[in-house]
């Protein structure tokens, strides 16, 4: 898609306007809203749901909202949830079959009225994790029909980073703080003595036409300028990085390692970093049937590579050791990912982090993997 | 399109032995693409479930059937169908033995215990067309004598060799006791001009392959066939990794040089 309009700036009338004219579509807006003490991603009604002046401290197994003196709305990162809770989301149902009183069976496929989505506040590492789970679930010789769906419904509003938590470490996976293409309007919030706005560029036709239906203005030389600047005032502020290295060899040399007997002693194996991670996709089936046992219906729900039963085989499980899930878990995601799907499995968002109760931290075990690996080739 | 079964009718059903039957289908309106030997499908027990089984029987030759082993919910539940009943079939699903590559070869066919099924048509091919390769060698290994499967099919069969040994012999039998490599040294091949084709339990596909290469077959010349846990078949679940390989996709047929590397990490 070419982007087929100037740069232009919203102010908080525009952004109103905005999910407004997002609604009116008869579009589902998704977006961050305060609950229960987090940012979460929830129906939005109107952009007054955004979370005006709040912002989050983050560290390893720590996640804490705090208030912001600025008001902006898009100055936290990443929340508990990511947009494959509404793409792939945690339970779905994939067909149903009925048995008919003379044995035929009937199985219908599922196709139910999926909302059309409109997301708002997309973060760079989030859109390139929509990107990824694009490949895995639609780019290979199957596609997952549903996400293919939902997915090609859905618009994508990213928000760029201004402000990057303690965990995160986007830029050392090659992405972020700025959106890389594959969004249909880019906003940048800027908030300084001329006002509380943001520069809008479009990314798509979709975008354009959007843009066209809110009150915006042509983005001026200031705003452009504080708008970049604070994007790369992000760029130098990342919280944590993943060693420069090639990590997808380090990974595959890596197998025999020490170092995953000691995360192993600290891994609760409770699967957290996989639910939050925007890019974990893997899933498992289950048959439910009425009371008749004439209709059962196949559901799909997400599962973890954590989880005993994941590999299960011949009595028992082939990943049976703490050492190997977690050895699973990081090696798929930094390595055997670019064998499966030709990308890195990691965004750099850092939700596993702070959400392990256990504060295990991925950049914390790949520096370790590699001076391991350098002291042995000493 | 989400990968719905297709309806397919019970039309013949044979024990095989005490858990294990074979089971032959008709599709009751639209067909199935023709699966090729190795490949597999995604069978469905009604309210049970759905799991993976290579075709023992592709419509090319004879009609498309499956031998199950009776193990839990779900194959349990397709050992019991009776004929008449509907049960739902997607694929073919995963890779092929690639026959082709054992052209102008010997051929040398092993299998282990429920490992037979998938191997069976790829064994009616190159029957059928005796001419294409030079000796076809077929060496089969079961638990126990009631544990072998079609054994009056196998005995009909026109090899070079046939070998048939069990690991615990009953009273009645007189063949073979013992590991099924240990008839590798009766089969009649040229090792450095052999395909192999292997299929069982993996400590069994890991001893077969090992014991071929050492007899001097190339790596790349022993095709094995891998199971692992599978809940999609379309690349999806996520649960059928080995290392960089999505079994249901590059597999369940691999060449044992690429696999070897991967089975020799333990719990990968
Ligand atoms: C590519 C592929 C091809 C296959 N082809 C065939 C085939 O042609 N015929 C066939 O019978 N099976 C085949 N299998 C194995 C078959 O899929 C499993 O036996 C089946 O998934 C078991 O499911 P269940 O619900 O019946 O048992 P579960 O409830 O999953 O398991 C019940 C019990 O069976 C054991 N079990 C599980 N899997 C196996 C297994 N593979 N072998 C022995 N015990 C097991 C478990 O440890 C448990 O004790 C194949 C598997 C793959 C991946
Ligand atoms: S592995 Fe962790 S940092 Fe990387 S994308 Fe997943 S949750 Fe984010
Ligand atoms: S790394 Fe942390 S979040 Fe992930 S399974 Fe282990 S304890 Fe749970
Ligand atoms: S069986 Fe689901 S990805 Fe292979």
């Amino acid at each position: 898609m070419t982007a087929t309009a100037a740069p232009a700036v919203l102010d908080r009338k525009g952004l109103d306007a905005l999910v407004a004219a997002l609604v009116a579509q008869g579009r589902t807006v998704v977006g961050p809203t305060v609950r229960d003490g987090a940012v979460v991603l929830a129906e939005l009604t109107s952009a007054d749901a955004l979370p005006f002046g709040w912002g989050v401290e983050l560290e390893a197994g720590r996640y804490r909202l705090v208030r912001r003196e600025d008001g902006a709305a898009f100055a936290h990162s990443a929340g508990p949830q990511s947009w494959k809770n509404f793409l792939h989301p945690p339970r779905e149902r994939l067909w149903s079959a009925d048995r008919k009183p003379d044995g035929e069976v009937v199985f219908g496929a599922e196709e139910p009225a999926d909302p059309s989505y409109a997301f708002l506040g997309v973060r760079p590492c989030d859109l390139r994790a929509i990107a990824i789970q694009d490949r895995v679930l639609t780019g290979g010789r199957f596609e997952d029909s549903g996400y293919g769906r939902r997915r090609s419904g859905a618009l994508l509003i990213a928000a760029e980073c201004t402000e990057p938590g303690a965990t995160c470490f986007c830029v050392s996976t090659g992405g972020g703080p700025a959106a890389d293409p594959g969004y249909d309007l880019a906003l940048t919030e800027v908030v300084d003595e001329h006002g509380h706005r943001f520069l809008v560029r479009v990314g798509s036709e979709e975008g354009a036409r959007l843009l066209e239906q809110v009150p915006h203005r042509a983005a001026d030389p200031v705003t452009e300028d504080t708008a970049r600047a604070s994007v790369e005032g992000a760029r130098d502020r990342m919280g944590r990085s993943l060693p420069p290295v090639d990590l997808h060899t380090l990974m595959g040399s890596s197998l025999d390692a020490d170092r995953w007997n000691d995360v192993a002693e600290r891994c609760l194996t409770c699967g957290n970093c996989t639910m939050v991670c925007p890019t974990c996709f893997c899933t498992t089936t289950e048959e439910v049937t009425d009371l008749t046992g004439d209709h059962t219906e196949r559901w799909q729900r997400w599962d973890s590579c954590f989880d005993l039963d994941f590999s299960y085989l011949h009595g028992g499980p082939v990943r049976r050791s703490a050492r190997s899930r977690y050895r699973q878990w990081l090696t798929h995601k930094l390595s055997t990912w670019h064998d499966q799907f030709g990308t890195s499995g990691c965004v750099g968002c850092g939700r596993c982090i702070a959400w392990c109760p256990v504060g295990i931290d991925i950049t914390e075990e790949v520096a370790a993997l590699k001076a391991e690996s350098e002291t042995e080739t000493d | 399109m989400t990968a719905v079964p297709v309806p397919h009718r019970v039309i013949s059903r044979r024990p095989e032995t005490a858990d294990t039957v074979t089971l032959r289908f008709e599709p009751v309106g639209r067909p199935l693409a023709d699966f090729l030997p190795g490949q597999f499908a995604m069978v469905h027990a009604f309210g049970r479930g759905e799991i993976p089984v290579s075709v023992s029987s592709v419509q090319a030759t004879g009609g498309l059937a499956h031998t199950v082993r009776s193990v839990g919910a779900v194959s349990d539940g397709l050992c019991a169908a009776r004929v008449g009943d509907v049960v739902g079939i997607r694929g073919p699903y995963g890779t092929s033995w690639e026959l082709q590559r054992a052209r102008g070869r010997d051929v040398v066919i092993v299998a282990g215990g429920i490992g037979f099924a998938p191997l069976r048509p790829l064994i009616l091919g190159a029957l059928a067309e005796p001419e294409a390769y030079r000796r076809i060698n077929v060496l089969i290994g079961a638990r126990t004598p009631s544990d072998l499967i079609a054994r009056a099919e196998v005995a009909s069969w026109a090899t070079a060799y046939t070998g048939v040994t069990v690991d615990q012999p009953e009273p009645d039998w007189r063949g073979d006791v013992g590991v099924v490599t240990q008839l590798l040294g009766r089969a009649q091949f040229e090792p450095e001009e052999t395909t192999a084709f292997v299929c069982g339990p993996e400590p069994m596909i890991r001893a077969t392959a090992r014991e071929l290469i050492q007899h001097g077959v190339p790596h790349d010349r022993v095709q094995v066939s891998l199971e692992r846990n599978m809940r999609c078949a379309t690349g999806h679940c996520g649960h059928c990794q080995l290392g960089p390989v999505l079994v249901c996709q590059a597999g369940p047929v691999v060449d044992w040089a690429h696999a070897e590397p991967l089975l020799a990490v333990r719990e990968l």
